[in-house]
């Protein structure tokens, strides 16, 4: 997006924070992890992969605030890093999920007609297939990794954004505007670009927080059912998977990424769910 | 209205047939040959050539595909690769299974949540709606795993009622997995629930501040039949379409509870093949979700039709 179109939409957000108090409680959150997830190594002294035998599954005490699991490993300092894998990978994937079905979604609202009964077709056959199953083939095909999971998630979502985008856009597509470029002789991209993005935005930034939220919970359980992040990383899920078995043992070591995943995901729902508000985005029917 | 149906359906079947493409694509995509992978990769050439024919891997992919769709249609979706027996019967095995999952936490979470979002949508902004928002915020902020292990903390560990774990194999009995189904559908029905709780809150709120509810109020009738009467046939519309969606989700979503729960049901069945890369079961498991996902979505747009006149006189709906 251009600096022509980001001035007044930064303008109008700060507007909406002084406004809407779930909103700023959300991005709050959501900001504590970020700067968390940053600091890690300032915050913890420990390294989150490095095992230590002598010291496995022990209780909360002053040199392990969160105890420790089964490999002596530090659970604090995990949940600390934690965070970075969670919020890079799925980051990156709702960025470019939403990118792109915007930009597809777009398209089909302007372009109409074949191209976009087509892509409505193709898209709800995509829709119909489980989005675990289509994630699981994915990841087996092209082995684990972060860029494999980004592509995986895209795959997944994009056609749900796509259908959102389209809605919207297609309210803006009759605008006069619209069809005043269209008669200078605009290309479709420069329409796309000028007439139809900064009118949804608002749709567009709703989407990516509720996008994120459940990309940060897909990702958490294809971790869980070890397709995801490859153990030693620190990761969310992959903590509660390793020290489920012994969560009699030491609750600590799987409840606390448990609460670091649950305050990111309410963060980023709340996030959603105050600028829908204060916008006027009718979230849960954007939603499906 | 009747070629509205007719067209309806019509779409329904070329989205299933356009999804079979994709998912036989999609699994040919997977790397590796079936026949190295079935013999080990000390297998002789010949041998490997033998069982690629026996296999029909040495057919095009469209000759393949129609041989499947041609099976698929009379119920023989091949052999498996891993357990030999007849991918049909194994797979139907586990649905059943599954199914008994599904039955019982669509039973919950659809009764459950719907009286809790019409009791938050008619206490707008009250201690009821702030509760049951809070809740519901939380229950789509938690990942199903979480759910499941907090609720085997709570229900098998800290009070001993349900198993955790399931130790039957597929051919169990219904009364043999009656007892382990509670705690899965529960974990499951708590995820679900908190969507169709939201929206059927904003539904309730939409529809009471419309004109004919103050009518019927005017009119000086009870509050529970303004409810029950005038507001609820048309504020359950719009969650026609959330329930359908979450009952689709449920045939990919109980890939990870059941895993938890190690319930021997469609999810699991999911996870082994991929893992075993046993291709027939993949493509029969996709195939039969998006048989799911396509009848429920169906279901839904006839239903809504069915409770919304103004929906049989347009030409299409989304």
């Amino acid at each position: 997006m251009t600096a022509l179109t980001l001035a007044p939409v930064a303008g109008r957000a700060w507007r909406t924070l002084r406004t809407s108090r779930t909103a700023v409680i959300g991005l709050a959150i959501v900001a504590v992890h970020v700067l968390i997830a940053l600091l890690a190594p300032v915050l913890t002294s420990y390294d989150p992969i490095a095992n230590d035998s002598s010291e496995a599954l022990l209780g909360p005490s002053w040199s392990h605030w969160e105890g420790t699991d089964q490999y002596g490993r530090d659970v604090l300092a995990r949940v600390l890093y934690g965070g970075r894998y969670a919020l890079g990978v799925s980051v990156t994937a709702t960025l470019l999920t939403v990118a792109l079905g915007t930009v597809v979604g777009c398209a089909a609202a302007l372009r109409g007609g074949w191209f976009d009964d087509v892509l409505g077709r193709v898209l709800d056959a995509i829709l119909s297939v489980p989005s675990v199953l289509a994630l699981l083939v994915i990841v087996t095909a092209l082995g684990t990794g972060p860029s494999v999971i980004v592509l995986a998630i895209a795959v997944v979502y994009v056609p749900q954004v796509v259908r959102v985008v389209r809605g919207a856009a297609l309210a803006v597509v009759p605008a006069d505007y619209v069809t005043a470029a269209r008669a200078r002789g605009e290309g479709t991209w420069a329409i796309l670009r000028r007439e139809i993005l900064p009118n949804i935005t608002d749709v567009v930034c709703v989407e990516f927080a509720m996008r994120a939220s459940w990309v940060v919970l897909l990702i958490s359980s294809l971790s869980f059912l070890g397709f995801g992040a490859d153990p030693p990383t620190p990761d969310w899920g992959l903590m509660v998977a390793e020290n489920r078995t012994a969560i009699t043992v030491v609750p600590m070591a799987s409840l606390a990424p448990i609460i670091a995943l649950a305050t990111l995901v309410v963060g980023l729902n709340l996030a959603a769910d105050g600028l829908s508000k204060a916008w006027g985005v009718d979230r849960i029917r954007e939603g499906n | 209205m009747l070629s509205f149906v007719a067209r309806r359906i019509a779409a329904a079947f070329g989205t299933l047939l356009l999804s079979s493409v994709l998912v036989f694509l999609a699994v040919q995509a997977l790397p590796g040959d079936v026949a190295t992978q079935v013999l080990g990769k000390d297998a002789t050439p010949d041998a490997v050539a033998a069982l690629r024919t026996q296999l029909g891997l040495d057919q095009p992919a469209w000759e393949r595909y129609f041989d499947w769709v041609r099976g698929a249609l009379h119920g023989d979706f091949g052999t498996s690769l891993v357990s030999g027996k007849a991918v049909g019967g194994e797979v139907s095995l586990y649905l059943g299974n599954s199914a008994l999952i599904a039955l019982i936490t669509v039973l919950f979470a659809v009764t459950g949540s719907i009286v809790l979002g019409i009791v938050a949508g008619l206490y707008r902004d009250r201690w009821p709606d702030h509760l049951i928002s809070t809740v519901s915020l939380v229950g789509m902020s938690v990942p199903e795993f979480v759910v499941a292990t907090v609720l085997v903390l709570c229900f098998s560990v800290a009070l001993p009622w349900f198993p955790a774990v399931v130790l039957y194999g597929p051919e169990a009995s219904v009364g043999q997995l009656l007892p382990a189904v509670w705690l899965p559908a529960l974990a499951l029905a708590i995820v679900m629930a908190a969507y169709i709780v939201r929206m059927t809150r904003t539904s309730v709120i939409d529809v009471m501040a419309g004109e004919y509810v103050t009518t019927a109020r005017l009119k000086g009738l009870s509050t529970w039949r303004v409810v029950t009467r005038h507001a609820l046939p048309s504020a359950l519309l719009p969650t026609l379409h959330v329930i359908a969606l979450n009952v689709a989700w449920l045939a990919g979503g109980v890939a990870v509870v059941e895993n938890v729960f190690n319930y021997p049901g469609i999810g699991k069945l999911m996870l082994s093949s991929v893992q075993n890369r046993d291709l027939p079961v993949i493509q029969a498991i996709a195939l039969v979700s998006a048989v799911v996902y396509v009848c429920c979505n169906l279901a839904a747009d006839l239903a809504a039709m069915a409770l919304n006149p103004k929906l049989r006189t347009r030409g299409r709906t989304r």
